[in-house]
């Protein structure tokens, strides 16, 4: 009765030598980076959120998977699909003897409830409603344990890339979204500190060489929000990778060590500013007269000088923007189209002519108003509030006093999308696609991130019509020519009437330590881990090639 | 004990009223039901839409706070939006990190505090006076945020910026107690009986102090307490200071109400508990 | 000590009229870009190296220390005043009211006042001036931060109403405000004036927080907090450690004030 205690401490004991053991593999290797905050879901239909859209890029295991450096479609869980002629269905066919994580078997079925979940109108997926063209329901048709047909109520353009954010759920297993198809599942969650993602010990695919994929054993995505203890770390070796860096970080890590930063080129993101167009915006009628005046927009954009913000923001590793597609977008960019070059004689001639003077270095009104307005820009974004100050001073210098005002994220899109209380902001935009359909929730006069007058129930300007016209023409087509020239055409409306005044595009900045091998870094999300399962560390890499 | 019930009483009401406070303030505060995501341009009018109605205000301040406290009275502390989790579940996993900086903290405060006040006291060295005041003074007036970034920099644990909040407080209080009881008549008269320096210190001078010291302790843990939130924000560590950072950028009305009940919990206990002490220390 | 006094209120003489004088002693405007020169190291034309921006560092240090040499220690001054006020009420009351003061106090120190702040800032317009609306931001400041001051006043004003001193000056027949300013204030001095040094830090590093937020000091008018933001960048500090010159400033600075003050006491 006294030895009570023994064999369940003993049990205790084993537990824990084993857990030590299995946690301590011997050779086991260990990729480490860093997220930015804890993932807001593992359920992959609902990311929204970039933590959560690494777990499910680590984790989900898809149909067909685009190589973010050919920009190609390649087959996963799909062997092989087939689009009809309308782009209204895909039929793919499937990959056989795959199981999930926790050993249930994957087919059609887990294809179709997946599907039927995501376009659940009720779940307001962000993945789902890519695929949302026209009003109607999504139809699946399951033929054997491979074969499956789904419908879409109208045409949908790229309609198999967009396959690539789909992650296959399983229609059986107990796990539910925790049963996963990709190279590693999430083994352990440390809220608000790490998480650790084990391989999967039943991912499908391997090597040329006959070895289960992915080569590393186990992924740790530590939770750092500072952007800038993310880059002592890596300077420090603590960390494999940085995905994406700011400027800053990216010349203090170059100074240390050269060998362990990439810049990939211009990315596809941009930094733009806009002024508030809303007709029924609290602000006084001379300051809506101006932030609608072309003229007034196109001075402004004149009077920036862009090379400087690239020079010293970005110290060099950025571009002039031209327009809302970046020209890392090769196909989509319109190479016709130059960046708005700085000239702020041109401005002030354009605003004299505009009933616009300057009386004792300050610019003023038709009416004897001075011209003086805020822009908006999130607090704690560096390379944001720098862009403000710089266009703070290059305004000053044609009489027009800009007060920068950083805000919290909240009370900023408030201000945006509720109050419209603001006269300008200054924001980027974080492009995932290469595809301008996928900007169509922007460029709709009727859209709600329409950010300058978002929500019109008719289009407010005749340009703002034919932006209309051209994006829905472009979208019911799969002609590539002919939606090419519409997109061309959009963008040089924008480029004429400066809604948004686009000031750079960023390029894609990383860190890698020379430990990590198989890199291929891409302008494209996730740059440095996109081929995650092909990667591999230190003494590994023999093997691997 | 008439004293304690009282006291339980009078925390147990501002806690009550500190929820009902800090939920008005984040109510009213702007940017309160607004969605980050609601950026994504992925989603369409009807996913804005929804999103929006999810994070519309639930009902008045007031009928919030009623379902609130129902809730807890059941055990029940409510859902943070900004996490996704439950709030019991994202207190239990940090509020042991922070637990742990915060006794950390303390514990080093407390015997660097200490220590250097007896040293300064005991030595009789203008140097060892001089220095050790220099190096309170330092810690004292270097902001807290500036020393977490240090750490940051030097690689060394945070919870260490709580421990240099606190013993410059400790050093300060504890060598000028120290010096008034030195010049005590009876610890006067036992040095002028030849008694060593060394015993008297011990047997005379540290007793009288302990008491008066021990209600120091009870508004240190305050101190720690509050130190905590601003540096497990800027170390990256994973406690409810951490939380609550998180919590007030996303207007998580839900998590910052009991956010708001833990401070001023700890508050409220650790101060009432330093006011009994130093009361039953006067009475001594 | 008086050796170590002298040298300090010297330093912070020194500092004070750098400050008021800063337009005369600045190379530049604090807001003057040298675009071709950003982030440059320490030369004669910039004593302590450019900023991100370009701008002189010298420069910035000296106007932000008239921004915060002046507008911390009245937001120090403001929590002090209200600290002694409701600490001295709740002493001269009776026991129920110095009851409910004190669990007003407790409940100050336990709300999240930044969403007061931040309610504040949201009310104001977009276009005030960037003063103005730092001048509004510290006396925000020294109104909220008055709770742990008034604690420790508190508990020191009821030790002197118990002490002898007090009592021979009742029996003197000394009442009212005849007693408070002739025995009562000049015994509470020391502890209002270290609650008004250790405040100017705290409020100092508050600005910087709420930079971080928003609410700070706007664009492109520097104050130490702002000035301070510039260690985040980890990263780059060892490359440049004229860096360090806000934080050291500061400190000395705040170091000064309680040399000076602990030598008075004494």
């Amino acid at each position: 009765m006294k030895l009570s205690w023994i064999r369940p401490s003993l049990v205790t004991i084993a537990a824990l030598m084993a857990a030590c053991a299995a946690s301590a593999a011997p050779g086991a290797s260990e990729l480490r980076f860093c997220i930015g905050a804890q993932p807001k879901t593992f359920n992959p239909l609902l990311v929204d959120d970039d933590a959560s859209e690494t777990v499910r890029y680590l984790t989900g295991g898809v149909l067909v998977r685009l190589d973010r450096n050919s920009q190609k479609l390649l087959p996963e869980l799909a062997t092989s699909w087939t689009i009809n002629r309308d782009g209204s269905a895909i039929t793919f066919v499937l990959r056989e003897n795959v199981r999930f994580s926790d050993g249930t078997s994957f087919s059609a079925d887990d294809v179709a409830y997946t599907m039927q979940k995501l376009m659940d109108p009720n779940l307001h997926s962000p993945t789902g409603d890519a695929f949302r063209s026209r009003e109607g329901t999504v139809s699946t048709k399951v033929v054997g344990k491979s074969r499956i047909t789904v419908t879409f109520p109208g045409p949908i353009v790229g309609l198999d890339r967009l396959f690539d954010q789909v992650a296959i759920m399983s229609a059986t297993s107990p796990k539910k979204e925790m049963a996963v198809l990709g190279p590693y599942y999430v083994s352990e969650n440390k809220a608000g500190a790490y998480l650790l993602l084990d391989r999967n010990p039943n991912y499908w695919k391997h090597d040329p060489g006959g070895r289960q994929l992915p080569y590393i054993d186990r992924v740790r995505l530590d939770v750092q929000q500072n952007r800038d203890i993310e880059a002592l770390r890596m300077s420090r070796g603590e960390i494999d990778f940085i995905n994406s860096l700011n400027a800053e970080s990216f010349e203090a890590l170059k100074s240390k060590a050269p060998q362990d930063v990439l810049d990939a080129g211009v990315g596809l993101d941009s930094e733009q500013m806009w002024f508030n167009q809303v007709p029924a915006s609290p602000l006084p009628d001379y300051k809506k007269a101006w932030f609608t005046s072309n003229s007034f927009r196109r001075a402004i954009s004149s009077s920036i000088r862009r090379d400087d913000l690239v020079r010293v923001v970005f110290k060099g590793h950025a571009q002039p923007a031209v327009s809302f597609i970046s020209p890392a977008n090769k196909f989509w960019f319109n190479q016709k189209l130059q960046p708005h070059a700085f000239d702020s004689q041109a401005a002030l001639r354009a605003l004299n002519a505009d009933g616009f003077q300057m009386q004792n270095g300050t610019l003023h009104d038709r009416a004897g108003h001075p011209v003086e307005f805020s822009l908006i820009t999130n607090a704690g974004n560096k390379d944001r509030e720098r862009m403000a100050a710089m266009i703070q001073q290059d305004l000053a210098a044609i009489g027009i006093r800009l007060n920068v005002v950083t805000l919290d994220f909240p009370s900023l899109i408030e201000r945006i999308t509720r109050t419209f209380n603001y006269e300008a902001c200054l924001l980027g935009l974080v492009n995932d696609d290469l595809d301008p359909n996928t900007q169509m929730n922007i460029w709709l006069s009727s859209a709600e991130n329409h950010q300058w007058n978002p929500g019109q129930k008719t289009p407010a300007t005749p340009w703002e019509a034919e932006i209309d016209r051209l994006m829905r023409e472009q979208a019911s087509t799969l002609d590539a020519k002919k939606r090419k020239q519409d997109v061309d055409r959009v963008q040089e409306i924008v480029w004429e009437q400066q809604p948004f005044i686009y000031l750079v595009n960023k390029n894609a900045l990383s860190a890698v330590s020379p430990n990590l091998h198989n890199v291929h870094p891409a302008v494209l999300r996730p740059q440095i881990y996109w081929n995650i399962d092909q990667l591999t560390l230190g003494n590994e890499v023999a093997t691997a090639h | 004990m008439s004293t304690l019930v009282k006291c339980a009483a009078r925390t147990l009401l501002v806690v009550i009223i500190a929820g009902f406070l800090g939920a008005t303030l984040v109510r009213l505060a702007p940017g309160y039901g607004v969605a980050e995501e609601e950026l994504d341009a992925r989603l369409n009018a009807d996913s804005v839409q929804a999103l929006r109605d999810a994070h519309r205000d639930r009902g008045t301040i007031f009928s919030f706070y009623l379902r609130v406290a129902q809730r807890m009275l059941h055990g029940d502390l409510g859902f943070s939006d900004a996490m996704q989790e439950p709030v019991r579940q994202l207190i239990a996993e940090r509020f042991p990190e922070t637990l742990k900086s915060v006794g950390f903290g303390l514990s080093l405060g407390w015997a660097i505090g200490l220590s250097l006040a007896i040293l300064s006291v005991t030595a009789r060295s203008a140097a060892v006076d001089v220095g050790t005041g220099l190096l309170a003074t330092l810690a004292l007036c270097t902001p807290a945020a500036v020393l977490a970034l240090l750490c940051v920099l030097a690689q060394a644990p945070g919870r260490i910026v709580i421990a240099a909040t606190i013993f410059p407080k400790v050093f300060q209080y504890g060598r000028n107690l120290l010096l008034k009881n030195a010049a005590l008549p009876h610890v006067l008269s036992a040095h002028a009986r030849g008694l060593g320096r060394s015993r008297i210190f011990l047997r005379h001078t540290v007793p009288l102090a302990a008491p008066q010291l021990l209600a120091v302790a009870g508004v240190t843990v305050g101190i720690a307490f509050t130190t905590a939130i601003p540096v497990e924000a800027l170390c990256d560590m994973p406690g409810i200071g951490q939380l609550a950072w998180k919590a007030a950028l996303a207007r998580d009305l839900e998590l910052l109400v009991i956010l708001t009940m833990i401070v001023a919990t700890v508050t409220l206990v650790a101060n009432s508990t330093a006011e009994l002490l130093g009361k039953a220390a006067a009475h001594r | 000590m008086k050796r170590a006094r002298l040298l300090a209120v010297v330093f912070l003489g020194l500092v004070t009229v750098s400050s008021v004088l800063a337009s005369v002693l600045a190379p530049a405007h604090y807001s003057h870009q040298f675009r071709d020169d950003p982030d440059a190291a320490c030369s004669w034309h910039h004593p302590l190296g450019t900023d991100d921006l370009g701008r002189d560092r010298f420069s910035r240090l000296l106007y932000g220390t008239r921004v915060s040499l002046f507008l911390a220690p009245a937001a120090a001054l403001i929590s002090t005043i209200l600290a002694a006020l409701i600490g001295g009420i709740a002493v001269f009351s009776n026991k129920w009211a110095e009851q409910a003061v004190m669990s007003v106090t407790d409940l100050f120190l336990s709300l999240p006042w930044l969403f007061l702040v931040i309610t504040i800032r949201a009310l104001l317009p977009l276009n005030v001036a960037p003063l103005t609306s730092v001048i509004i931001t510290f006396a925000l400041l020294g109104s909220l931060g008055w709770a742990g001051a008034a604690r420790v006043v508190c508990a020191d004003t009821r030790r002197l109403c118990e002490s002898d001193f007090m009592l021979h000056a009742r029996a003197s027949g000394f009442t009212g405000f005849r007693l408070l300013w002739r025995h009562l204030l000049p015994n509470l001095r020391p502890v209002l004036l270290a609650q008004f040094w250790i405040s100017i830090p705290v409020f100092i590093l508050s600005e910087t927080n709420l930079s971080i937020l928003g609410l700070g000091v706007a664009e492109p008018l520097p104050s130490w907090g702002s000035l301070l933001r510039e260690l985040e960048g980890f990263s780059l500090l060892s490359a440049r450690p004229w860096q360090f010159a806000s934080l050291i400033l500061l400190v000395a600075t705040v170091s000064c004030f309680h040399v000076a003050m602990q030598s008075e006491e004494a």
